[in-house]
């Protein structure tokens, strides 16, 4: 930087800074200097304020906020000398984008500069209008900007820019150009002499014609003119040859601006294009240099384009066809990629296929190509091209890859298997089979849609039913089957499964067996499902089997009282029909046919297609049915995501890991893989929680430390190589007070949780995500359970595939009352580094409170019912966290344990209130007051009274930390520590050494 | 057309970016992780297109530095990825053999040189000469003022001695 030390120094530091944290500190310091000098110096000299501006767009390239200081840059643009005017047009158009009010106020100073006489200046404002400019600029700067283009008396230098800045006011407001009077200015711009000028104004052309191509007919000829003057007589000076090239990319835009027009009538025209075609078709050869072979074949691939768009004689086509074929067998990956492209949109034209369909092997050999931009295209082109001749070989196919499949790429392929195997089944037991194995192998990734549509088939043909129900029955076999699995297979099964009542292993209650070992493990949804099916086997089951009435009724008496209405309601309901002899054979009878209907799937398919935007491509092929999936969500990244609630992530200052390399504002976390985590959790927290809805005026501050002297697991341990983000024992205690967040994360993996509590038991969820994009290997979970809680964690597979989420449920009971708490022993492999840590599971013995209200009439008896130890004691207990009465209110109420207002006639005093639920107690009411001391709030007196005396002395001890732990304080108190996490690891020398991962980030 | 330029090293710093449609700030942030991750985590020999979002990111990498440049699916890839040539070789002959540490010093020069090269995100100019010339030509009208600027205060600098 030629003169600016300054800027060259503080690049420099930013250079030298050793990790994020440094060069943050670094930014942050010349960001209060350039804002100190801004305010308080009130004439910078030009000089001072061109560095500022420049380390201010530094500043913003490294991806930090710059929110002050526009104005300054856009106030050089004022300045009457170049080098200062220069600075404030780039550095402006870098940092504003359209939107910014900040640029309206240069309009005039722009348009000031493009009317002036000044070439230079004009260079400079039509270059950041075209970059930035919006409607405002469009409606104020347009004719001005069309004079500039079409002046005699301009130098090429600014026409140039003109046509494109021009093209972009288009854009921005397609009114701005009048194409009644442009039209003829245009076709004169294609003569053009000058190749730059006339590059630009083909641009332009591309835009104008996909707008309106009728206005633009007389521009037709003139593209064919420059194809020929550029393809067969190279006409170009030497200094617009690429690699011996004439212009390629003038080539390519003349190319395409001719799809636009539908046909092309002229014969003489007609004549002269198919003949500079034929020449780039045939005259293209594959050459060593690899810039001379992509512009050639950049111009190949926009002629093959054109003549499919021209859709030209079939000796033609076929030799584009040939092409292509060639293409998708070379080495080169671009070519073969191009190749698979092409061909997708081949297919769209009319009697093609049969000749692709001889390319059938060579394209499922991409679809196992290492790299994936390859195989979606081969993906695309295999279900673009499979009929009913081919659909079995190529479903097949898909089938098999989508073990291998990335997570990336699996709910499409699952999706267009589905789609496929309905459209062109040869036969419908070979769809059940397909479908089936996709629920098997992709359950997370078969949408309800998927396994509906099987059951409707299923229903609506009788031959289909036996055979539905025997493969059905044979998935339950299986020792771990996806739940989607268990809803079908129980569904078919509670129809049809008497049809194989003859066979081995399919008596009632023989399907009831293996259909129930399943329900422990099955979600909410499922149940009821599961509980119809068990309803029709009692009624199908021939002769009446006593045994299984008195099993299937044992299971609906137990969910009679189950907090789910739907299942209660259906528990109730079976069992009494149960007994109610015909009338139960009427109303489980046989589901009657379903009604055709379309596919809900090829709908869905179908309604993504006409959603999608009307761009270039997509308006040639309007004509004919397109078999393009969309299924990646085409969603500008110009929507702001919804903002995500992530509360125990803030904090986390770590460089982070290699995949999310890039300097991002402080704590953000990576949204994509968060909202994976998070999304469930967010939706579905229950709405009754009252500890979710209460905890927050705690905060993370007051969260209490909940190891008290009983806690004796050692955990943390600290052989860990890796960084924990965030830390542990804060996200363990945020979780003892709420149900859903995360648990643990590092940069390879993050833990979420989500519990759901119903009396004595609790169903958690871990979610571990793999944040990278290499798979994690031999992960391990183990519980360590303390004695009074019964665990059972559903295993997780050995290897978390990249970026994807594995789901692992654990089954909570509780037994008796206790303040331990069960440990999670967890381990995985990234690479060849072991990663292990050992996490406290949030199952603590609040969990198993409800909260509950007594009146005075309810409350008092009972305690005076309970007359002293040990079913009541007393403690003062000192040392208390000085807590105002409503806090120490809220606090109660965060672990469930209600205050009941007004019942104590002292107003120092708290009541509060809540239900224990254990196997052994019951559910057992527990009362406590808290006497409190105005002038000394750091003593209370505790009385804790239950009708258990291991309960009462538990929840009495439960309360008492939670009272008197201080977060940062209880370190010392507790014998058994919970070592902090070391967040902070400073990247040491050795670190870097032997890790890549760590010498990356510290790059950063 | 081309939405954005972004040139981002192996260790994921960002050398240059370029927005020609409007993102915000933030917006800018994610982009940037999102892409260099799925970029630099890449092997050779892969075909140097990625389908992102809707969109197709056209890049190449060259020594520690990948030019990435974003585009719509129709458009042709092989043109966008010789406009990425294109420009590296202008930067080649304006620097004398470019490195990573001409652009971390000189990050504005690599700006004015784009804006020679596109505007509104299509190509303006495709004659490595002409850019030059127009490059130097700018060089020279700053060196003329900074002159002047010094001739100036030179002579205010002998009268108020």
């Amino acid at each position: 930087m030629t003169g600016m030390r300054g800027l060259s120094v503080f690049i420099s530091d930013i250079r030298n800074c050793q990790n994020k944290e440094a060069e943050r500190l670094r930014v942050d310091k010349e960001l209060g200097n350039i804002r100190t000098c801004f305010k308080n110096e009130k004439v910078l000299t030009p000089y001072k304020k061109k560095k500022y501006v420049w380390k201010m767009l530094y500043i913003h390239m490294l991806g930090y906020d710059v929110d002050f200081g526009h104005m300054e840059a856009v106030s050089l643009i004022s300045a009457p000398k170049y080098p200062e005017k220069q600075v404030g047009y780039i550095v402006t158009s870098c940092l504003l984008n359209e939107n910014h009010d900040f640029l309206r106020l240069a309009i005039n100073t722009v348009r000031n500069d493009i009317i002036g006489r000044n070439e230079t200046f004009q260079c400079l404002a039509l270059t950041l209008v075209g970059n930035i400019g919006g409607r405002d600029f469009a409606e104020s700067l347009a004719p001005d900007v069309q004079k500039l283009l079409i002046s005699s008396s301009c130098r090429p230098l600014v026409r140039k820019k003109a046509a494109l800045c021009l093209l972009r006011l288009f854009r921005k407001n397609p009114d701005a150009i009048n194409a009644d009077g442009w039209a003829d200015r245009m076709a004169q711009l294609l003569d053009e002499r000058d190749l730059g000028v006339l590059t630009s104004s083909t641009s332009l052309l591309v835009s104008l014609v996909s707008n309106n191509h009728e206005a633009y007919s007389s521009c037709l000829p003139k593209c064919v003119k420059i194809l020929e003057r550029l393809a067969r007589n190279q006409d170009v000076p030497q200094e617009y040859t690429y690699y011996g090239i004439p212009s390629p990319w003038l080539q390519v835009k003349a190319m395409r601006a001719l799809q636009y027009f539908p046909t092309i009538e002229d014969p003489s025209t007609r004549k002269s294009l198919f003949e500079v075609l034929q020449r780039i078709l045939m005259g293209t050869d594959v050459v060593k240099n690899v810039n001379k072979n992509n512009a050639s074949h950049a111009v190949l691939f926009e002629a093959l384009s054109l003549v499919m768009h021209l859709d030209a004689e079939k000796e033609m086509m076929s030799q584009c066809v040939a092409l292509l074929g060639k293409f998708i067998s070379v080495r080169e990956p671009n070519i073969r990629y191009l190749g698979l492209e092409n061909m997708t949109r081949m297919l769209m034209v009319t009697d093609v296929q049969d000749i692709i369909k001889k390319h059938q092997s060579q394209i499922i050999t991409s679809l196992k190509d290492p790299d994936i931009s390859i195989r979606r295209r081969a993906l695309d082109l295999l279900y673009g091209m499979c009929d009913v001749s081919n659909a079995k070989d190529i479903v097949e196919e898909l089938l098999q890859y989508l073990s291998t499949a990335e997570f990336s790429m699996r709910e499409e392929l699952s999706l267009k298997a589905a789609i496929l195997a309905e459209k062109f089944a040869p036969d419908l037991s070979w769809y059940v089979d397909v479908i089936l194995q996709l629920i098997d192998k992709a359950g997370d990734f078969v949408s309800d849609d998927i396994w509906f549509r099987v059951v409707q088939f299923v229903t609506n043909n009788e031959d289909l039913q036996p055979y539905a129900a025997s493969k059905a029955r044979e998935y339950l076999d299986k020792t771990a089957i996806h739940e989607t699995m268990v809803k079908v297979s129980a569904y078919i099964l509670g129809e049809y499964g008497h049809l194989l009542a003859r066979q081995p292993g399919c008596s009632a209650s023989e399907l009831f067996n293996i259909l129930h070992e399943k329900l422990p493990r099955v979600s909410t949804p499922t149940i009821p499902i599961l509980l119809s099916t068990y309803a029709k086997l009692l009624m199908h089951a021939q002769p009446p089997d006593p045994e299984l009435e008195k099993k299937i009724w044992a299971v609906f008496k137990k969910y009679e009282s189950c907090i789910d209405v739907e299942i209660q309601q259906r528990a109730v309901e079976y069992f009494e029909l149960s007994k109610k002899g015909a009338a139960f054979m009427d109303v489980l009878a046989e589901m009657p046919k379903f009604p055709e209907r379309q596919s809900s799937l090829i709908k869905k398919a179908e309604e993504v297609e006409d959603t999608a935007d009307q761009s270039a491509i997509k308006l040639r092929a309007q004509q004919q049915p397109s078999n393009a999936l969309v299924l990646a969500d085409p969603q500008p990244v110009s929507g702001a995501p919804p903002p995500l609630k992530v509360p125990s992530v803030s904090g986390s200052t770590n460089p982070e890991s290699v995949a999310r390399s890039l300097p991002q504002p402080n704590g953000t976390p990576s949204p994509d893989l968060l909202s994976d985590l998070l999304g469930p959790l967010a939706i579905e927290a229950s709405p009754g929680d009252v500890s979710t809805e209460q905890h927050g005026p705690i905060g993370a501050e007051g969260v209490p430390e909940e190891v008290g002297g009983s806690a004796i697991v050692p955990v943390e341990e600290q052989t860990n190589t890796v960084e924990v983000i965030g830390n542990i024992a804060e996200r363990f205690h945020a979780l003892c007070l709420k149900d859903s967040g995360v648990l643990y994360e590092d940069p390879y993996i993050q833990i979420g949780i989500k519990a759901e509590w119903r009396g004595h038991q609790g169903r958690l969820v871990l979610f571990l995500g793999n944040k990278n994009t290499s798979p994690l290997t031999s992960v391990q979970t183990l519980i360590l359970p303390p004695a009074h809680l019964r665990l059972e964690l559903s295993p997780v597979p050995d290897t978390i595939p990249p970026r994807a989420q594995v789901q692992s449920p654990l089954e909570v009971m509780n037994i008796r009352p206790s303040r331990d708490v069960a440990v999670l022993d967890f381990s995985y492999m990234f690479g060849t580094k072991l990663v292990s840590a050992k996490l406290r599971i949030p199952a603590t013995l609040n969990k198993f409170l409800q909260p509950i209200q007594l009146t005075s009439e309810e409350f008092f008896p009972q305690w005076r019912s309970l007359s002293g130890p040990p079913l009541k004691l007393q403690e003062v207990v000192r040392g208390v966290r000085p807590l105002a009465l409503p806090e120490m209110a809220t606090l109660f109420n965060s672990f469930r344990v209600t205050i009941c207002p007004g019942l104590d006639p002292n107003p120092n005093n708290l009541v509060a209130s809540s239900t224990f639920y254990s196997e052994s107690t019951g559910a057992m009411i527990c009362l406590a007051r808290i006497e409190t001391d105005p002038a000394d709030r750091t003593q209370l007196r505790l009385t804790v009274g239950s009708g258990d005396p291991t309960l009462t002395f538990e929840l009495k001890e439960f309360i008492k930390e939670q009272l008197i732990t201080i977060p940062m304080g209880s370190r010392a108190l507790v014998p058994a520590p919970t070592p902090a996490p070391p967040v902070a690891q400073p990247l040491s020398p050795a670190a870097l050494a032997d890790d890549p991962g760590a010498l990356l980030a510290g790059l950063l | 057309m081309i939405h954005f330029v972004l040139l981002v090293s192996r260790q994921g710093k960002v050398r240059l970016t370029k927005w020609y449609s409007p993102y915000a700030q933030k917006e800018r942030s994610k982009v940037i992780r999102e892409l260099s991750g799925v970029i630099l985590n890449r092997g050779p020999k892969l075909c140097n297109f990625v389908e992102w979002r809707g969109y197709k990111v056209v890049y190449k990498r060259y020594a520690s530095l990948y030019f990435c440049m974003c585009i719509d699916q129709e458009d042709n890839e092989l043109e966008v990825l010789e406009i990425i040539h294109h420009y590296v070789e202008i930067l080649d002959r304006y620097f004398g053999s470019v490195c990573e540490l001409d652009l971390i010093f000189n990050f504005h020069k690599a700006y004015y040189i784009l804006d020679e090269l596109l505007i509104a995100g299509e190509l303006q100019e495709s004659s490595k000469k002409t850019v030059a010339r127009i490059i130097s030509a700018q060089d020279q009208l700053v060196e003329a003022a900074k002159e002047e600027a010094s001739s100036i205060s030179n002579i205010i600098a002998q009268a108020t001695k």
